[in-house]
């Protein structure tokens, strides 16, 4: 995934506004594109275009369904490792082996890495963890949400 | 919600993302052998029930110019915190906000804010704003800046019950 910022130029007005109305949602329609065309002003195949063009530019990651695992009746969880600096990129493998692991970040703290697992029942949360304890040697700690207070931002293009 | 076969199937087909062509939900049905309207059906019950939050774009934060992403914690009362989440989530510059268990004696805090910024003393002031909106309630705070991205995929389902 690009980390560097687009040049300063490279989104036009329309661009930043289809990038603003598309993080609101589509509607699971037929042709759901022509719908949210009309409310830009565009055709139907210009809307398309442009998101086509900002995926591959990297001003976008994806474009579909956003998926909410508990909803599911599966679970997330957010855990931290304290990974000694010497065997980090070691552990990164091993915990990135694991398909459960769907984000892991490298952090500025003593907990130096942060992922989440995503797995399909509760249960598995705890064994993804107990696993990669096993395979790593080092502990896992777990922070389940216990309350959601806000998801949803939107960024402005 | 109950998931059945057939919705796991829309899920780990789309979970990559939809088509970019005029039918979407069309050409989904196409490679499952279903009719569309079985599959937009299907689609909206899933959104209905919050299985699917939204069909929406996922913005790169950082190719949008906002490169400093730090993941603040903070160490609230626990008789104030459910009080004082709602308010810190409901500032611009938050993208999440939960209550999470402390993992004492080395982690004590309770409250995680994501703040994003487009240099990290933009996200320091966004830091001094949230401290002083929590007040006193709060003990202690840190913040952690991500480094590396080591993996990001979106969730993936193994298509079996």
């Amino acid at each position: 995934m690009r980390r560097a910022p687009l040049p300063p130029d490279t989104l036009d007005a329309t661009d930043r506004a289809v990038l603003n109305r598309l993080q609101e949602g589509l509607p699971i329609t037929h042709r759901p594109f022509a719908e949210a065309a009309e409310s830009l002003s565009l055709s139907e195949a210009e809307l398309i275009d442009r998101i086509a063009r900002l995926r591959e530019i990297g001003a976008i990651t994806r474009f579909g369904p956003f998926y909410d695992a508990e909803a599911m009746g599966g679970a997330f969880c957010l855990c931290a490792m304290e990974v000694p600096p010497a065997r980090f990129e070691e552990v990164v493998t091993l915990v990135n082996a694991l398909p459960e692991v769907a984000h892991n970040y490298e952090r500025t703290h003593r907990l130096n890495m942060w992922f989440v697992l995503a797995c399909e029942k509760p249960d598995g949360v705890t064994r993804a963890a107990q696993r990669i304890e096993r395979e790593t040697g080092l502990k896992v700690l777990c922070f389940p949400k216990e309350k959601e207070f806000f998801i949803g931002f939107r960024v402005t293009a | 919600m109950n998931i059945d076969a057939t919705d796991r199937r829309i899920i780990a087909a789309t979970s990559g993302g939809l088509p970019l062509a005029p039918a979407p939900f069309a050409e989904v049905a196409n490679w499952l052998g279903l009719s569309e309207d079985e599959v937009l059906a299907r689609v909206a019950a899933m959104q209905a029930a919050g299985v699917i939050r939204r069909i929406a774009v996922a913005p790169n934060h950082y190719a949008l110019g906002m490169v400093a992403n730090g993941m603040s914690v903070w160490d609230v009362d626990d008789a104030q915190v459910d009080l004082l989440g709602p308010k810190v989530g409901a500032l611009d510059f938050v993208s999440h906000c939960y209550r999470r268990p402390r993992a004492l004696p080395g982690w004590p805090y309770n409250l995680f804010a994501m703040l994003h910024g487009s240099t990290r003393e933009e996200v320091a002031a966004k830091r001094e704003t949230v401290a002083a909106l929590l007040g006193p309630a709060c003990r202690g705070h840190d913040i952690l800046y991500s480094t590396r991205i080591l993996k990001k995929t979106g969730m993936r389902l193994s298509g079996e019950g």
